[in-house]
């Protein structure tokens, strides 16, 4: 019995194969969107826990120096005298056959047991690890060493991206640094009653675990890419929603006449769930394939992006990770339950004997678009009592949540409203006709236009987002890198007689020089700036007062940054401690976006009043004829080139990286437009089968085959204006919510939000071709109907 | 038997006390104005509905206090229906549809399928689907389903009801025909003076009292 009734659902399928491909394409569609984010989203956190699971990044606490770049041995020294358990680290960068790689030192016998490579924990010979010499790196980064292996490398798949490993003593020798380390990592448990490290080496503090790690840093990226990823999910379910809602209306006879003829309900709900979950397995696999298709085209670009934002390294290429494929199956199976739940729940509760007549499109009743319109309207009321009163991250979920579905329940009401009033202003008869046509459409199309509204509203909300963040960024580059030449010096020494030369060739020498130090308990860089035109001209205030760089010069006040402003509950006048150097009032806010430490600027003379020895190896330097400088340094003054950089590189390079954000968003809003468009697709082609009793009569009084024809485009075309009119504005109100809600809660700095004219008209332009290239097809169909199937409307044996 | 609805303006009894019987082998018709209860009648016999009152007995089996599964064990093998909007599955090929009830009871058997396809004149049909026949087809199919699971009652609601009088008149015939040869019960629901004059019996319902 069970297999008989099994045939005859699934024979619905076999005679409804354009319904088939809508349910599974939907499906693999919608999930592949999400896998292949998760699966970028993956990758780049397995990189993260790869670079701090052998650098000790995150994990341990880190002794580094107050100020400079390394530490001399000896300290080293002192510290396991005394008892401390530290571990010795040296960093470098050495180049290989095609690119610089990052070298680390460890000492494998004082480290860490977490932090060790996997290699060491093996077989690997670990007397040759620490006399002769060896190197491990994962496959990419060996490569990239190629011939230029100073020592034999082994390959090791668990070292992060572009870093080897080697032991500290033979990492000094490579890096031609020996006697200095970089840093010392802190053991988690140590002996009792240890000399304090304040005494014992005040020239180094203390950087606690979790603050050095990228991954706060890349954050925000993943955050945003996970909401992308969600979106079009959600745009994928709508799909699957309305194919199932469709495929279950037309079966509900055969789900009558299989009762009728003594299929129990219990036994039908069953199957009809089993061969539910085998359609989700089954889109699920092949969205997943597709996700890994998605994830390797664009990962490349997310490992530049990151690589180039913050500096963390990705590996370039993917592998298959258990928790984002199964992620994208569970998503699959459960998204399809959810779609499904409505339209199996008709189904158990389906009267034996109810009217056999069909209730196409449900939502098509009256009472449906009531109950919509009300649903709408709570949530939306939700939305912005969340948006007035909301805190924390989970409420900017929840006020996204509220936003998008209360939108897209709020679109068949709008669309009737709208097509309600052209068709009142309609005059010609074909008009007329064709506008109550269009209303009648309505419900039949409006999960597939709420799909587009969807999409179209993520692709606003993300392309406002992004692009925001650009705009931001470069300003906020421009302002950072100001200065037209940084140059950098090995020897403290050589500071002064430079400092000399940069002010009389120059128009001005800026100082870099930064201590960290706790204010207000926040972990934080503090700088001593010297404050002229380029400081007040080029760093813009979030908040500021008056004559905010006057008072800073003077030595009256301080700037901060906005995280650090944020965590210490300060805003400008308000007072903070800066250590011994005292009391200061904030005169001003700046943005320092992805920093997870605070920043303080001071003015240079309170700075080294309190750190006399401290002496600065690094300047921006202006000038107005920057190439003619950089020659005059190398040639006259005698500084290799690469102690010379040059801000103009730096900024085309940031501004590349930019782009290639852009080509992921770009990637992804295409994506999640054509997904849209299927299911517009999917819509029409399923509506055909009733739309000619609807159109022959209209045949049949004159119209030809071809008018109808291109009257359907026009409809999906109007339809779908009339919903990117509506996206826009909900597009916009998305980017606002992930700006200044959510990246607040989530990260402590507020981004500032750009309108981008320009952009909305090509999505919009993007969402009209879609919606009429997705009518093209159904159109062309109608325009073929044979006349004889338009007269069997009217033939008495229909 | 009594069976009541909630209607618009509260209970509506349909039923109010019919006590009818059929033997096996037997065919009876019933007749009665519109919405005097004889498919009501027909759903409780057939185990598609239950009543609130009364009893039936179907092949010597107490119906009346079977649940959901056991209503639909005997709709599969015991009772087989015949509809007026004959109720195909539009997805299944004729010859599935002939062979489906006789699957799900499990009593599938080629020859008799053959056979009934032969009778009804289906044979040329069976590879089609029911969209493609006409509406006197269409119900052949139906009586094949039914007969092919070889139920011990037959109940027809209608049977003729949607085709015109020479094909109904053929359609019945070949139906009687089948239903003789097995030895079922038939009992037909019909407006059709006609129809109704082809069976041992007649009765007429009335306001959900038997005339």
């Amino acid at each position: 019995m069970t297999w008989a009734a099994l045939t005859a659902l699934l024979s619905h399928w076999r005679r409804n194969r354009l319904q088939f491909v809508a349910l599974i394409f939907g499906l693999a569609l919608a999930t592949a969107l999400w896998s292949g984010v998760q699966a970028i989203n993956a990758e780049a956190r397995a990189s993260y826990d790869a670079a701090a699971a052998t650098l000790g990044e995150s994990q341990f606490d880190q002794l580094v120096p107050r100020a400079g770049e390394t530490m001399p041995e000896d300290i080293y020294v002192l510290l396991r005298r005394a008892g401390w358990l530290v571990s010795p680290v040296i960093e470098g960068r050495f180049d290989g056959d095609t690119g610089r790689v990052r070298l680390v030192g460890l000492d494998p016998l004082t480290a860490p047991g977490a932090i060790a490579p996997v290699g060491l924990d093996g077989d690997t010979d670990l007397g040759a690890f620490l006399t002769t010499g060896v190197l491990f790196a994962n496959a990419e980064t060996a490569a990239r060493i190629g011939e230029a292996a100073p020592v034999p490398v082994v390959v090791d798949a668990s070292v992060a991206p572009g870093v080897a490993l080697t032991d500290v003593g033979i990492a000094q020798g490579i890096l031609q640094a020996e006697g200095v380390l970089s840093r010392l990592i802190v053991a988690r448990t140590q002996p009792m009653g240890v000399t304090p490290l304040e005494t014992l080496v005040p020239e180094l503090v203390r950087q606690p675990a979790q603050e050095a790690g990228a991954d706060r840093l890349t954050d925000s990226f993943h955050l945003n890419l996970t909401a992308f990823g969600l979106l079009s999910f959600a745009v994928g379910i709508f799909i699957v929603h309305g194919t199932i809602a469709l495929a279950f209306e037309q079966r509900r006879s055969m789900v009558r006449t299989l009762r009728a003829l003594g299929v129990p309900l219990r036994t039908l709900v069953g199957l009809m769930i089993g061969e539910l979950v085998l359609f989700a397995v089954l889109a699920g696999a092949l969205g997943v394939v597709l996700g890994y298709g998605i994830a390797a085209v664009l990962l490349p670009n997310v490992a530049a992006t990151l690589q180039g934002l913050y500096g963390a390294s990705v590996a370039g290429s993917l592998q298959l990770r258990a928790d984002w494929w199964l992620s994208g199956m569970a998503i699959a199976v459960l998204g399809t339950g959810f779609a499904a739940l409505g339209a199996l729940w008709k189904i158990a509760t389906m009267p034996l004997l109810a009217s056999a007549r069909p209730r196409a499109w449900a939502v098509a009743s009256g009472d449906s678009a009531r109950r919509l319109a009300v649903c709408a309207a709570a949530l939306l009321i939700a939305a912005g009592a969340i948006a007035i009163w909301g805190q924390g991250l989970l409420m900017g979920f929840a006020l996204l949540a509220c936003l998008l579905v209360g939108a897209a329940f709020l679109l068949p009401g709008f669309l009737r409203g709208v097509v309600g009033l052209a068709g009142h202003r309609a005059s010609g008869v074909v008009g007329q006709w064709f506008w109550a046509d269009t209303r009648q459409q309505i419900p039949g199309m409006s999960l597939a236009l709420m799909a587009l509204l969807l999409a179209t509203a993520a692709n606003v909300g993300v392309s406002t987002m992004v692009s925001s963040f650009r705009v931001t960024f470069v300003d906020f580059l421009d302002q950072r890198l100001a200065p037209e030449l940084f140059v950098r010096l090995e020897d403290a020494a050589d500071s002064a007689a430079l400092e000399t030369f940069l002010i009389a060739n120059a128009r001005e020498v800026l100082p870099l020089m930064s201590v960290e130090i706790e204010v207000e308990d926040v972990p934080s860089d503090l700088f001593g700036v010297r404050v002229g035109d380029t400081y007040r001209e080029d760093w813009l205030f979030l908040a500021d007062t008056a004559n905010a760089w006057n008072r800073v010069a003077q030595g009256d006040a301080a700037v901060v940054s906005e995280q650090f402003a944020r965590r210490a509950g300060v805003w400008i006048d308000d007072d903070i401690t800066i250590g011994a150097l005292g009391v200061f009032p904030v005169a001003a806010i700046v943005a320092d976006y992805g920093n997870p430490l605070g920043q303080i600027l001071v003015s240079e003379q309170a700075f080294r009043a309190q750190f006399p020895d401290l002496i600065p190896l690094q300047f921006g330097v202006r000038s107005d004829d920057p190439e003619a400088l950089q020659r005059v340094l190398v040639e006259t003054y005698g500084l290799s080139e690469g102690a010379i950089l040059n801000q103009a590189r730096v900024k085309a390079f940031s501004v590349e990286v930019f782009e290639r954000t852009f080509t992921i968003t770009g990637a992804l809003n295409v994506l999640t437009l054509a997904v849209a468009a299927f299911a517009i697709l999917m819509s029409l082609l399923t509506l055909a089968a009733i739309r000619v009793p609807q159109l022959a009569p209209v045949w049949a009084l004159g119209l030809t085959r071809r008018s109808l024809g291109g009257l359907e485009v026009v409809r999906a075309v109007v339809l779908a204006s009339v919903t990117t009119v509506l996206a826009i504005p909900l597009g916009l109100l998305l980017a606002w919510v992930l700006l200044s809600f959510v990246n607040v809660e989530a990260f402590g700095w507020k981004l500032p939000m750009y309108l981008f004219p320009g952009h909305y008209l090509v999505l919009s332009g993007f969402a009209l071709l879609a919606a009429g290239l997705a009518a093209l097809w159904p159109a062309w169909r109608l325009a073929r109907t044979p006349p004889s199937d338009l007269l069997k409307v009217f033939a008495n044996d229909r | 038997m009594r069976k009541s609805y909630p209607g618009a303006e509260g209970v509506v009894e349909v039923l109010r006390g019919v006590d009818i019987d059929l033997a096996a082998g037997g065919t009876l018709a019933l007749t009665g104005e519109s919405g005097s209860g004889k498919s009501t009648l027909l759903h409780l016999i057939g185990g598609l509905d239950v009543a609130d009152g009364g009893t039936i007995r179907v092949d010597g089996q107490e119906i009346t206090g079977l649940d959901d599964t056991g209503r639909a064990a005997l709709r599969r093998s015991t009772v087989g229906v015949v509809f007026q909007q004959f109720n195909l599955i539009p997805s299944l090929t004729v010859e599935a549809n002939i062979a489906f009830q006789a699957r799900l009871a499990g009593v599938a058997d080629a020859g008799r399928l053959a056979h009934l396809a032969q009778a009804l004149g289906l044979t040329p049909h069976l590879s089609k689907y029911p969209e493609a026949l006409s509406g006197g087809q269409q119900q052949r199919v139906a009586i094949a389903r039914t007969l092919a699971a070889q139920p011990k009652l037959v109940l027809a609601d209608e049977p003729t009801g949607n085709l015109d009088e020479a094909t109904a008149s053929d359609v019945l015939d070949q139906m009687l025909k089948l239903v003789r040869d097995t030895g079922a019960a038939l009992l037909v629901v019909t407006h059709s003076p006609a129809v109704a004059a082809r069976m041992d019996r007649q009765v007429h319902l009335s306001q959900g009292r038997l005339a």
